[in-house]
């Protein structure tokens, strides 16, 4: 899950730690000039929910190498869990204008969320995955395609096969103004939270005993083994932190579009899924980054009139990604198996 | 009780000897056999309650095709290795190929039986074409990319609306003839399932062939352990490819048949959906196994497609209330998700597993291999 960084020399070694935020810069200072405002905004909150999604991708992957199919889908129960704690148990039913009423709901919201969330996805990793972990490598693959049926059909047989509208807590007519046009602060918030969640997730797998733990599992699972590390626990542990995010996915999107539906896991799932491949796979800086492309991408898209083939190309995308570049934009630890 | 059974199978061992001798015979007499015994059956109590003859021979010619579909993924994952998510593509793209020769869309009306054979050309070009970059990926990714090929496929269809009609697909599509004698039409389903009898056999023999010929043991060697068989001399590149493309002309085959059938195409038809009811048939029947294969598509059609509505039809008349609301024809897509959960985690190798597969899906005890 680290950034291999090939260059030796001290003045190479510089070049190379500033190329890629020099890349950022300016990779957003173009999108904003084209895409202007509006879309810019957009398109970073569409990333932000990209980016948590393709984290879970990532994260899983990086540590028992297995395309997570269901995770896509695990968003989209997410999505659904948030609808029901948000209009169910709290009540809610539209926009709340007193801010610590809405700040508490908001919070209440995706602690519930997350923690709700969790628990699915590491029951789902206990009996759908864990018994075939010493399996041939394509049969947990075929499992998580089937997870992903299931988890699609329980929620249409619960909420129906139609949109279901989810409670927008956050007042669409706040906002502030940059340079003449208005942005509205549910976007702030949304990317900050998202952001937030990320810086969070980096801090805990650098700093924590149990991130080391699972950074060295991904690295050697035996090995780790043998040097003391639970790897059932570090794995669920992976789970519990995948599903927690799309979980926290879920919730940003609900309250950004106010709506979800059965089958919006398996299309966002595989963007989120580009995201990570783009970025290289099982490196959560590179899932985050990647998350924020593709969603420039697909804004750019249909910015300019190509709206209806945003999914196909960010599929090519995929595709042409996974054939030249496997290791991905930053490189990923499991790329030269590819 | 095994002595009884050998007393009885004491009589049919020449009639066996002689067909495992004589294979694709074997195969023939069987197809006609059974497409003779089951519209018969069809006439005999509980199954003529459920619905008219002719509804079921229109039943049994659409299993047949997800049949033919379900032995042409087989080739590519069962016997290859490859996992395809995105077998369907080559399915739409017969469809479409058939659909823009002979309809008042395009304006072109071309005879049925030599698009049949165009529709597998065009099959295998894309097959070819979606193969040849993509499958020095290992297995997983391969999935993955044929996944994003299966989405782009039908996301074109839908958008190039100038080509294509878009969402509305093209209607109206020829029914095939056999010009001076033989006319096909919506009403009387017998003549397709004659075609798709014959057809379903022609598709067996030749698979059963391609498994036992040089390229079929590629295959094998390929699947079971790549570099091994790399490194004993074999093209693995070319034979993935030649996997590809006889899976990819199979389903190009089969679209253009399936496309003559209903007489329409729409962009639809041709989801991820579709893909994953292919692979749950396989996985269901058995990988590697095409007899099995075939029968794990006929269980699964017929399940979700007449006891799913049985059950639709039952809840109705007693009135159950909450059941009442439910579609139960929805739950096909359930169906496909349980299928592939319970028989990876409780019998990978299938309802009727390949000999070889037995081994195979054997939890490993050193290193990883097998299949990719």
């Amino acid at each position: 899950m680290a950034t291999v960084n090939a260059t030796s020399s001290s003045a190479g070694r510089l070049l190379g730690s500033l190329r890629l935020p020099i890349g950022i810069v300016a990779f957003l200072g173009i999108s904003l000039t084209v895409l202007g405002i509006d879309q810019f905004v957009n398109a970073l909150t569409l990333g932000a929910i990209y980016a948590l999604v393709a984290l879970g991708y990532t994260m899983v992957y990086g540590i028992i190498e297995l395309i997570n199919f269901a995770h896509g889908d695990v968003f989209m129960v997410g999505s659904f869990v948030a609808m029901f704690i948000s209009s169910s148990l709290l009540g809610n039913e539209g926009a709340i204008t007193n801010i610590p009423l809405l700040a508490g709901s908001v919070l209440v919201l995706f602690a519930l969320t997350i923690g709700v969330m969790a628990i699915v996805g590491a029951l789902i990793e206990r009996l759908a995955y864990r018994p075939l972990r010493r399996a041939p490598r394509l049969a947990p693959l075929i499992t998580a395609i089937g997870v992903s049926f299931i988890l699609q059909n329980v929620i249409q047989f619960f909420f129906g096969p139609t949109i279901v509208t989810v409670p927008q807590l956050v007042p669409i007519e706040w906002s502030i103004e940059v340079s003449g046009s208005r942005v509205p602060l549910l976007n702030i918030f949304v990317i900050a939270a998202s952001v937030a969640l990320m810086f969070a997730l980096q801090l805990f797998i650098s700093r924590t005993r149990t991130g080391r733990a699972m950074r060295t599992t991904s690295m050697d699972r035996d090995a780790s083994s043998l040097m003391g590390v639970d790897i059932n626990r570090t794995i669920m542990i992976t789970f519990l932190i995948g599903s927690g995010l799309a979980g926290a996915a879920g919730v940003v999107h609900g309250l950004y579009y106010g709506n979800t539906s059965f089958n919006l896991g398996f299309q966002s799932g595989l963007k989120a899924f580009t995201a990570a491949v783009l970025g290289g796979i099982g490196n959560t800086a590179g899932a985050a980054l990647g998350g924020f492309l593709i969603a420039f991408i697909e804004v750019g898209a249909s910015a300019f009139g190509y709206g209806r083939w945003g999914g196909a190309v960010v599929f090519s995308l995929l595709v042409i990604f996974l054939v030249f570049r496997p290791t991905g934009l930053l490189g990923s630890h499991s790329g030269d198996r590819a | 009780m095994s002595r009884i059974v050998d007393a009885v199978n004491a009589p049919f061992a020449p009639v066996r000897a002689y067909f495992r001798k004589h294979r694709s015979f074997g195969i023939f007499v069987g197809v006609v056999l059974l497409s003779v015994a089951l519209p018969l059956l069809t006439r005999v109590p509980p199954f003529d309650g459920i619905q008219s003859t002719n509804a079921w021979v229109n039943a049994f010619t659409t299993a047949a095709i997800y049949a033919m579909l379900a032995m042409g993924l087989n080739v590519v994952i069962g016997f290859a290795g490859l996992l395809d998510l995105g077998y369907a593509a080559f399915f739409a793209l017969g469809g479409y190929t058939y659909a823009l020769a002979a309809s008042p869309f395009s304006g072109i009306h071309l005879p049925f039986w030599p698009m049949l054979l165009a529709g597998g050309i065009v099959g295998a070009i894309f097959g070819v074409l979606l193969g040849a970059p993509t499958l020095r990926l290992r297995g997983d990714y391969l999935a993955i990319v044929t996944l994003g090929f299966g989405e782009i496929v039908p996301i074109t269809l839908m958008n190039a609306d100038k080509f294509t009609d878009g969402v509305n697909g093209i209607g109206g599509i020829d029914k095939p003839s056999i010009p001076g004698i033989l006319q096909f039409t919506l009403i009387n389903p017998w003549p397709m399932y004659g075609l798709v009898v014959v057809l379903f056999t022609l598709i067996m023999i030749m698979i059963y062939r391609l498994e036992d010929s040089r390229l079929g043991r590629t295959w094998d060697a390929i699947r079971e352990d790549e570099l091994a068989a790399e490194s004993s001399g074999v093209n693995t590149v070319i034979a993935k490819l030649q996997a590809f493309a006889v899976g990819a002309s199979i389903a190009g085959i089969v679209g253009v048949v399936n496309a003559a059938k209903i007489t329409i195409v729409t962009p639809d038809q041709f989801r991820f959906a579709v893909s994953i009811s292919a692979l749950a048939a396989v996985v269901l029947g058995g990988m590697g196994n095409t007899i099995g294969v075939a029968t794990g598509a006929f269980i699964i059609y017929l399940f979700q497609s007449i006891l799913l509505k049985q059950l639709n039809t039952l809840v109705e008349n007693f009135n159950i209330p909450i059941l009442n609301q439910v579609d139960f024809l929805e739950f096909q897509y359930v169906l496909y998700g349980i299928v592939l959960v319970l028989m990876m985690l409780k019998r990978p190798q299938g309802i009727f597993p390949a000999r070889r597969r037995m081994r195979e899906f054997a939890p490993l005890k050193i290193g990883k291999g097998g299949l990719k």
